[in-house]
């Protein structure tokens, strides 16, 4: 073996082995990766209209829970997530429909008649009747949703992640 | 650079004097037949890596076990892969486990000063046949229930505590979600823990001892 190659015997092997074990390992390791990271990557998609009843059921001037369930599959098994919706009518014609879901960290929120306020149990959330934060830790008004109205009947826009 | 960063390390772990011990020990020429224990410490390795990644889905109750396997099987990325190694890993490691064992019979290598590697060997064939055994109720299927039935039932013809043997085995009378935690319990944590500690033991006996020549004609 002559050195004057540029490479000798000894450094050849080392480069070849260390590519080889790259290889290899990437070969038992992306695989490995994604199998652990699966089921993150199966997102379903939920987007639908659903019908929260008659609007004149609904009364005037205070906020109404609705509350309904959507399940998704994860893994072998369904799921059942309750969700629930606060149907607030100003007027006859002048409504908005919020999720009780605290901005802050997911928790749900309540209707406190005695205050006028939304409560957030967790970490001390209020917001006022219109969403808007008044104390706490929300970084944002209650999320309102899309609404539409027919034949009398009031529908909101559910887009789920 | 990086000699730099090993010596560092080296000087420290003694890196160095591990593999002088472990890798670069004298041995007498031999044949193929003596790599079968390093095939089987391989096999373990490799059930071990891919046991701990089925754990990941597994549910080991009468409600989720089937379906969480259905699940690793057609849901997961590369889940009937891992899966796929680790039943047929399992097969070739009794297989592997067994072989050495003639191997070692048939060269007579249990001899002074071998007997606590051979007496350690023996515990872990059977641990290995223990770890098919328990392994094999896991997927709860119809031929891994009754499969267990009757392995459980053999187990209670001992003569006198062969009842009591049965009921431990299956925790009650019958085969049940019991059964079905403490197979995987025995499978998962118990028989690995032995394993380990025996191929310790049994290692470093081969590492201290060194190992045997082939028999010559006379021997």
């Amino acid at each position: 073996m002559s050195e004057s190659d540029g490479i000798n015997r000894r450094q050849f092997v080392t480069v070849v082995v260390a590519a080889v074990g790259t290889i290899m390992a990437a070969f038992i390791g992306l695989p490995a990766i994604s199998y652990l990271i699966s089921p993150a990557t199966k997102v379903q998609e939920k987007d639908e209209w659903i019908p929260l009843g008659p609007l004149e059921n609904y009364p005037l001037g205070t906020p109404t829970l609705f509350t309904f369930t959507r399940t998704t599959v994860n893994g072998w098994e369904k799921t059942a997530n309750s969700y629930g919706v606060y149907v607030m009518r100003y007027t006859e014609e002048q409504y908005k429909v919020f999720s009780n879901m605290c901005t802050h960290l997911s928790c749900r929120v309540n209707w406190k008649e005695d205050l006028s306020e939304y409560i957030c149990p967790c970490h001390d959330g209020h917001f006022d009747i219109d969403g808007q934060v008044v104390a706490g830790p929300p970084p944002r008004p209650l999320d309102e949703y899309e609404t539409k109205l027919e034949d009398g009947v009031l529908y909101i826009h559910y887009v789920g992640a | 650079m990086s000699n730099q960063v090993f010596k560092w390390v080296d000087d420290r772990l003694g890196l160095s004097g591990i593999y002088n011990v472990v890798l670069d020990r004298k041995v007498p020429k031999v044949n193929w037949w003596y790599t079968l224990g390093s095939a089987s410490l391989f096999l373990f390795f490799l059930q071990a890596v891919t046991g701990i990644f089925l754990a990941v889905y597994y549910v080991p109750s009468t409600k989720d076990a089937y379906n969480s396997i259905q699940y690793i099987m057609n849901d997961v990325a590369f889940g009937w892969l891992i899966r796929g190694i680790h039943h047929w890993g399992a097969s070739l490691m009794v297989l592997f486990v067994f072989l050495h064992m003639l191997r070692t019979f048939f060269y007579a290598t249990y001899k002074f000063p071998r007997e606590i590697t051979w007496l350690t060997g023996v515990i872990l064939l059977l641990t290995t046949l223990g770890m098919g055994f328990t392994g094999y109720l896991l997927p709860w299927n119809q031929r891994s229930y009754w499969a267990t039935v009757v392995g459980t039932e053999i187990a209670g013809t001992v003569p006198l505590v062969g009842d009591f043997i049965l009921r431990v085995l299956r925790g009650g009378s019958d085969l049940s979600g019991v059964t079905l935690a403490r197979f995987f319990a025995v499978h998962i944590w118990f028989l690995p823990a032995i394993i380990v500690a025996l191929i310790g033991v049994h290692v470093y006996l081969v590492i201290r001892i060194g190992i045997t020549a082939v028999p010559k004609d006379g021997d």
